[in-house]
Formats: structure tokens, C-alpha cells, sequence
């Protein structure tokens, strides 16, 4: 079981408590009545797949119930950082590892 | 095989609960009208006037108090002059206290949560045996869990079960 910090209780908890919630920092589209059918099929379905660090959503659902973002290497399964939702992708020493 | 600890487990009556919301710049507002001086970071508490105030997230707070006190909290933030929302969920609720040696133990049976990091005096909302809940942590050995209604039947079997191994020395 992974145990993850949570930003806005401070505490590192257990994964039970929290839910993932797919790939963090994408961007709806500005204006959807403007947006190609291809540029809707990339926001929707679209995904970086990353192996290695992955910026991802995650919610502390039976816990303070927000919404953060999480660093996790999907090869090594460990949570490298989490911040508020909202603020950048932290830069991490070998963020860019294959 | 240790010493056997069997804690207690006991119902509680029936309290008036609130789910309150409100952004950072209302919470002094919303507190002068309970009363209370809203707690800001998550699992702290805050209690007067027979009103206890858990903060369980950056903008929430459980409200808890007398059943008689209902009215009287309505008026109160009736008159908050600030957005926020206050949602009774007092029928949704049931409590429930477990107190005495061994408390830990039958509390670590369900919840993923290290129990006894939540010092005295602090509480979270965090899962047991599957279902969300709310701890509050009275005293050394005595928690107090509130559990939706619907699963705490569900909850509380798998407690008596866990009563039971722990009397049998498990
Ligand atoms: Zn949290």
C-alpha cells in the first residue's frame, strides 16, 4: 500500500483513504464552440502514458475530500511529491528519466 | 498469549449535526455566530457553549451539538451576512463510543490509519471497516466514531467480531 501526503491535511496517510484521479495539468478548452473534433478526441481521450515520473490527480476522499496532484513514478510505483491543485509540477531531480 | 484487553463499545444518543462550508474569508464570521473560534487546519477542534466544531478539510467543518440547540444554531448563521452553506446531517448520522483498554486494537481492525497518531483531543474523517467515518479522539483509550446509519449495522457486526477475537486472546 502506498502512503501518500496529502497537502492539505499535512499528514502522509494511507492509499485507502485517497482515490486517483487520471493524468494532472490538462487543460480544458478555452473555447469549446471553436475546438476541433480532433483537438476534443486529444483533451478527452489523449494521454502522455508516461513511464517513469507522472504528474497525476488524486483525491483524499475520506479525508479532507480535496483534490491535489501527485508526482509518482509509474516504474517504481513511489510518490515522488504532492502539491496543492492549482500550483505548477514541481521540478524533481531526474524528472526526465526513460 | 498477553493480557486479553476488551474495550467497550456503547451507542450514543442522538446529536444535532452540521456539514459547514465556507471559504477562508467567512470562517471568522461564521465561528462569531456559533460561538466558536473555527479551527483552520485539518483534525484540530474547537468547543463552547455545548457546540463542538471538528475541522475535517480546508474549507469544512462538522458541527455538532444538543438536539434542543438545532433552532437556535439555524437562527445563528441565518444571520451570517457571509456565503456559506449549512447542511443538516444529523439524520444521516449515528454515534458510537469505544472506550477502555484495548481500544486501539479494535479500532486498527478496520481502519487503515495509524489511530494513535490522532493525539487526544484531535479527530479525522478517515475509513473504517470499509465505510467512511468520522474519529474523535476523547482520551487516551476512548474514540468516538460517527458512521452513516445505513452501514453502521454492517460496521458493528464486524466489530463484535473483533470484540470476540479479541476476548478469545487473538
Ligand atoms: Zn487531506
Amino acid at each position: 500500500m502506498l502512503l501518500i501526503h496529502c497537502p492539505y491535511c499535512d499528514e502522509t496517510l494511507p492509499e485507502m483513504e485517497f482515490a486517483y484521479a487520471g493524468e494532472a495539468h490538462v487543460a480544458r478548452p478555452v473555447d469549446p464552440s471553436r475546438t476541433t473534433d480532433e483537438e476534443w478526441r486529444d483533451h478527452l481521450f489523449v494521454r502522455s502514458n508516461t513511464r517513469g515520473p507522472h504528474a497525476e490527480r488524486w483525491r483524499h476522499v475520506h479525508g479532507c475530500a480535496r483534490f491535489f496532484n501527485a508526482v509518482r513514478d509509474t516504474v517504481t510505483d513511489r510518490v515522488l511529491a504532492t502539491y496543492p491543485a492549482g500550483s505548477p509540477r514541481p521540478d524533481l531531480p531526474g524528472k526526465d528519466t526513460p | 498469549m498477553g493480557a486479553t484487553h476488551v474495550p467497550m463499545v456503547e451507542d450514543l444518543p442522538p446529536r444535532h449535526r452540521l456539514s459547514l462550508r465556507v471559504r477562508e474569508g467567512g470562517r471568522g464570521a461564521v465561528g462569531a455566530a456559533l460561538g466558536l473560534d473555527l479551527p483552520e487546519r485539518v483534525g484540530e477542534r474547537a468547543r463552547g457553549g455545548g457546540r463542538e466544531a471538528l475541522c475535517l478539510g480546508p474549507d469544512e467543518w462538522l458541527i455538532e451539538a444538543e438536539e434542543a440547540d438545532a433552532a437556535a444554531l439555524a437562527r445563528a448563521l441565518g444571520g451570517v451576512d457571509v456565503s456559506h452553506a449549512a447542511v443538516d446531517i444529523s439524520d444521516r448520522e449515528v454515534g458510537f463510543r469505544v472506550s477502555g483498554p484495548g481500544t486501539l486494537a479494535l479500532l486498527a481492525m478496520g481502519c487503515p490509519r495509524d489511530v494513535a497518531r490522532i493525539a487526544p483531543g484531535r479527530g479525522a474523517r478517515t475509513i473504517f471497516h470499509g465505510a467512511s467515518v468520522v474519529i474523535r479522539r476523547e482520551a487516551e483509550e476512548e474514540v468516538r466514531i460517527d458512521i452513516w446509519r445505513s452501514v453502521a449495522p454492517h460496521v458493528r457486526a464486524l466489530m463484535e467480531t473483533g470484540l470476540k477475537e479479541l476476548r478469545a486472546g487473538l
